[in-house]
């Protein structure tokens, strides 16, 4: 693959189409600047800030366009909030629809055929193979990436974090619990 | 299209294996693909619902067996190859062989990246009023087309309500053919899972799918 990727594009370079540079600045804006980190800045400014968690629900990209130190978005970004009562989980069965802005690149699980084709028909048995056991009486509401909307989860706020600033709540924001297959970490567990 | 990538609901794929600590990029050549798709396509070589439509069409053995950036690299040589670009003559001599065709927006250079950080836009103006509202029951329609469609088979037939809408968007049906974007009202449509499912299955579980106004008709 290596070689035949590499044909590809030195004939795409050689016919005009593309700057070897501009890729070498796609792959390193995705490998060093657009990921979760991105995604957690958000969830940890709404648990702390009800009116900008308001305003993310009503509009995620305008809401979080007003965050100067994350990535812009494009339009169309939904956020959905877990609640006790009800769990999200977003998918996407077509094909990888994800919030690359967001979270970054997707992982190889969630754009894998096991996942794809069981999160909607089985998403109790998904979340097992995730480690994840919800009350039988949690709603779950399972969201199909079929179109250009964006989905994040907004996970719940761990216990035991009264007091805690943005920037450390930060730190308990993982990528799943943003895709809804996890939890955020707790206080004071291994991460 | 009824093609393998449609994959909600399929059953025997196992389960879902988690890659703890998983790079970005497996290997240099997923990222150069990765690159080479989204240069290509912001250039104007082709459009995100078209380069769907080339992966779906890979044979299915092929879709299932290639990793993902494996059927994107295929999809993009058949993608460039049918619109002109390149030659299969110079995909397999390795070095370009033909005179370049243009490019709608010309070569994608460094310039060009920092605004394909963002993701382009779907929303068009609406060409017509809504027919559904926020509370409706609806039936998305027992259709197949052969091409591309962004309507999954496991909802075709069942019933739902329309959640909200989103505006009305670029409908990839259209867009994926170069039939023009022909903006559609898009929604949120929500199904029971036993309505999708089965009178078996778990009475907590909901999903939702956004559908273009053409799949849907009112019950």
């Amino acid at each position: 693959m290596q070689v035949r990727v590499r044909a590809l594009e030195s004939i795409l370079t050689e016919k005009g189409y593309v700057e070897p540079a501009a890729l070498d600045a796609i792959i390193e804006a995705y490998e060093t600047k657009i990921g979760p980190h991105n995604g957690a800045r958000v969830v940890a400014k709404a648990w702390t800030d009800p009116a900008f968690r308001q305003a993310l629900l009503a509009d995620g990209t305008k809401a979080v366009s007003t965050l100067g130190h994350v990535s812009k978005v494009g339009d169309h970004l939904v956020v959905v909030e877990n609640t006790p009562r009800r769990h999200n989980m977003v998918v996407c069965t077509l094909c990888s629809c994800y919030p690359w802005e967001m979270l970054g690149l997707p992982p190889v699980w969630y754009k894998a055929a096991p996942y794809r084709s069981r999160a909607v028909k089985d998403p109790r048995g998904v979340l097992r193979d995730f480690g994840i056991t919800l009350p039988q009486d949690t709603e779950i509401r399972v969201w199909d990436s079929t179109a250009e909307t964006r989905f994040l989860v907004l996970p719940m706020r761990p216990a035991g974090t009264q007091g805690w600033s943005e920037a450390q709540l930060a730190t308990l924001v993982t990528r799943d619990s943003m895709i809804g297959t996890g939890f955020p970490k707790t206080p004071g567990a291994p991460s | 299209m009824n093609g393998v990538h449609d994959m909600g609901g399929m059953d025997g794929f196992g389960k879902v294996e988690v890659e703890p600590n998983e790079p970005v990029f497996h290997a240099e050549w997923e990222a150069r693909t990765m690159a080479l798709v989204r240069a290509m396509g912001a250039a104007g070589a082709f459009n995100i619902d078209t380069s769907r439509f080339y992966r779906e069409t890979l044979p299915p053995d092929v879709y299932l067996s290639s990793s993902y950036y494996k059927k994107w690299l295929l999809g993009l040589e058949d993608l460039l190859v049918d619109k002109g670009y390149l030659a299969r003559e110079e995909v397999d001599a390795g070095q370009a062989m033909m005179p370049a065709k243009p490019l709608k927006r010309g070569k994608f250079t460094t310039g060009d990246v920092a605004r394909i950080m963002v993701r382009g836009k779907f929303g068009r103006p609406a060409p017509a009023p809504a027919k559904f509202k926020a509370g409706d029951p609806v039936r998305a329609k027992n259709m197949h087309p052969l091409t591309h469609t962004r309507l999954p088979r496991y909802v075709r037939g069942h019933v739902g309500v329309i959640e909200c809408d989103h505006g009305c968007h670029v409908f990839p049906d259209s867009s994926a053919t170069d039939a023009g974007e022909n903006p559609q009202w898009l929604y949120t449509v929500v199904f029971e899972g036993r309505e999708l499912w089965g009178a078996d299955t778990d009475p907590s579980v909901k999903v939702s799918i956004d559908a273009f106004e053409p799949y849907l008709e009112p019950v």
